[in-house]
């Protein structure tokens, strides 16, 4: 996903607002975008309070920003640059991570995306943007344009091909149809989990929907809340932990109100923080099921 | 100029002891460095941003003598549903970004300059830094990517009053030697009298190329109130009615 995000970024900057602040790492990625904007583009180095800082002010120029990290780096380590310079001031930055989940396999937990979503769902104007397939990280890109606001941008490593290819309506909140089945029970996903939705959690839920909520976020809860109710079952699956998840967000949604849906959720068990694997070792061991 | 003066120190200790708020000798040392900005320095396409944020009432009566914002706002101070923060908020008028955390107003100026620079915008900007922000991570990495980046456009002042929150600067962390620090990090250093409006606005004026400019200004925390100066007591605590007479008092005789 990550030269599909600079393929699309380039082809979006023909005003030259566009800026991508790195710190550091994109080797083999970034390049693209260099060679097209070599003004448009900064390494800010191994520092990422000063980047998120920089971004925001960057941003407050009218200018659109991404920056493009590992996701712990680019989240918790600069978490109060983010709080206060972006999101309180409601900048078009989006911050954009890469490796979600265990993605980073062997690399260890330092660099596994297993609380992201908890921070940056806790600020009030952040839109958290992430794709499940290729068609959606294009979709999202041509939104964020459009739309420019505080946003998260969570990436797969890996490329992930559609599941049903059509052209994506996006909006935060909503929900998009991959799977036809049961109209009532669905299993609905975020991020880059697709593929497990349908080949291992379809397997135990047998003919429920397949959905993708890619937008979300604090302040899309009531429009979730409209299509959520229209349910009778949800199973949500992501690749993060339950506490602070997707999951949690759901049923966060409907929480002190009437609406009767079932909410079960599939995440990472936050055991995973103490084994070492693959990717694939640690998804199949702890992951969604 | 001195009239200016008195009345935004006077706005400042009126205010502080209505709101009962804190801060008020950071405050009282910035007077004359905002009073130079905003009188000597700052074009309208110019920037500025108060890193030390909790010093916003300073802030917020230097721009009422610029008449950005009026006095039915600036008395709003303290009182809830007012837009003046007790830290600095871009939410009033002429305050270009909310600060109040420390150690971001920098990287935020360094975002401005840079993008002022690539485009050969001829906009300058301006940050002033609290001497506790020099404990901050990200002030030194800030000015390393901005000396890399040869930001000579951006001007950073430190408000060098020698007390952090709890103590004096040199207890709590010492940051000497500070101009050869800076100097190191591939700054143009200058060293002035805070409190002297001619050598701030040299220093701010002197022509600067190919590095970010820094002044270092030697500054007395609580300046002007004598029973305030230097003592960190005077960052928590307000005045009583007695002690806001006799301040009120001194600030008449010294800037008449």
């Amino acid at each position: 996903m990550r030269k599909l995000f600079i393929k699309e970024l380039i082809k979006l900057n023909n005003n030259k607002k566009i800026y991508l602040i790195i710190n550091d790492l994109g080797f083999s990625v970034i390049e693209p975008f260099k060679d097209k904007f070599p003004n448009r583009i900064f390494n800010a180095g191994v520092s990422e309070q000063n980047m998120m800082g920089m971004a925001a002010g960057i941003a407050s120029e009218k200018c659109n920003v991404f920056v493009y990290s590992i996701a712990n780096f680019s989240t918790f380590r600069c978490a109060e640059q983010i709080r206060n310079d972006i999101d309180y001031h409601n900048l078009p930055v989006t911050i954009v991570s890469v490796g979600s989940g265990v993605g980073y396999g062997n690399l260890g937990y330092t660099h596994h995306a297993l609380q992201d979503y908890s921070l940056m769902r806790s600020f009030p104007n952040m839109l958290i943007l992430s794709p499940g397939n290729n068609d959606e990280l294009i979709s999202i890109l041509k939104y964020i344009k459009k739309n420019p606001q505080p946003s998260y941008l969570r990436l797969d490593k890996n490329e992930h091909k559609t599941i049903k290819p059509k052209k994506i309506i996006i909006k935060p909140g909503k929900f998009i149809k991959l799977i036809n089945g049961n109209p009532k029970k669905i299993i609905l996903t975020t991020g880059c989990v697709q593929d497990i939705a349908r080949n291992n959690i379809l397997k135990k839920y047998k003919n429920y929907s397949i959905y993708s909520m890619p937008l979300w976020g604090m302040k899309a809860k009531n429009f979730a809340r409209q299509t959520i109710k229209k349910f009778k079952e949800i199973i949500t699956v992501e690749d993060h932990f339950y506490d602070g998840g997707f999951g949690s967000w759901i049923k966060e949604c409907i929480n002190d109100t009437d609406i009767k849906t079932t909410i079960k959720s599939k995440y990472i068990n936050s055991n995973v923080i103490n084994e070492v694997g693959s990717n694939e070792y640690l998804l199949k061991k702890f992951g969604p099921r | 100029m001195n009239k200016t003066i008195k009345n935004i120190r006077t706005n400042i200790l009126k205010l502080t002891y209505k709101a009962q708020s804190s801060h008020i000798g950071s405050c009282l040392s910035i007077v004359e460095i905002l009073f130079t900005l905003y009188n000597k320095i700052l074009k309208k396409k110019d920037r500025f941003i108060l890193s030390k944020g909790h010093a916003a009432l300073a802030l917020y009566s230097t721009l009422y003598e610029k008449k950005l914002i009026s006095l039915k706002t600036l008395n709003t101070f303290g009182s809830n549903k007012t837009i003046l923060m007790n830290h600095v908020s871009h939410k009033v008028n002429g305050v270009e970004f909310s600060t109040g955390s420390l150690g971001h107003g920098l990287p935020i100026a360094v975002g401005k300059a840079l993008k002022f620079k690539i485009n050969k915008e001829n906009n300058k900007v301006f940050v002033l830094l609290s001497d506790g922000e020099m404990n901050e991570g990200t002030t030194w990495e800030s000015l390393l990517f901005a000396s890399h980046h040869k930001l000579d456009n951006l001007s950073v002042i430190i408000d060098y009053n020698k007390i952090q929150s709890m103590d004096f600067v040199k207890k709590v962390i010492n940051i000497e030697p500070l101009k050869s620090k800076l100097i190191a990090f591939g700054c143009n250093v200058d060293e002035v009298n805070g409190h002297n409006i001619i050598s701030l606005t040299n220093a701010l004026n002197k022509k600067n190329k190919n590095k970010p400019k820094i002044i270092i200004a030697h500054t007395i925390k609580g300046k002007g109130i004598s029973f305030m100066e230097n003592d960190n007591l005077w960052h928590y605590k307000n005045p009583t009615l007695d002690q806001l007479k006799l301040g009120l008092d001194e600030i008449k005789k010294k800037y008449a």
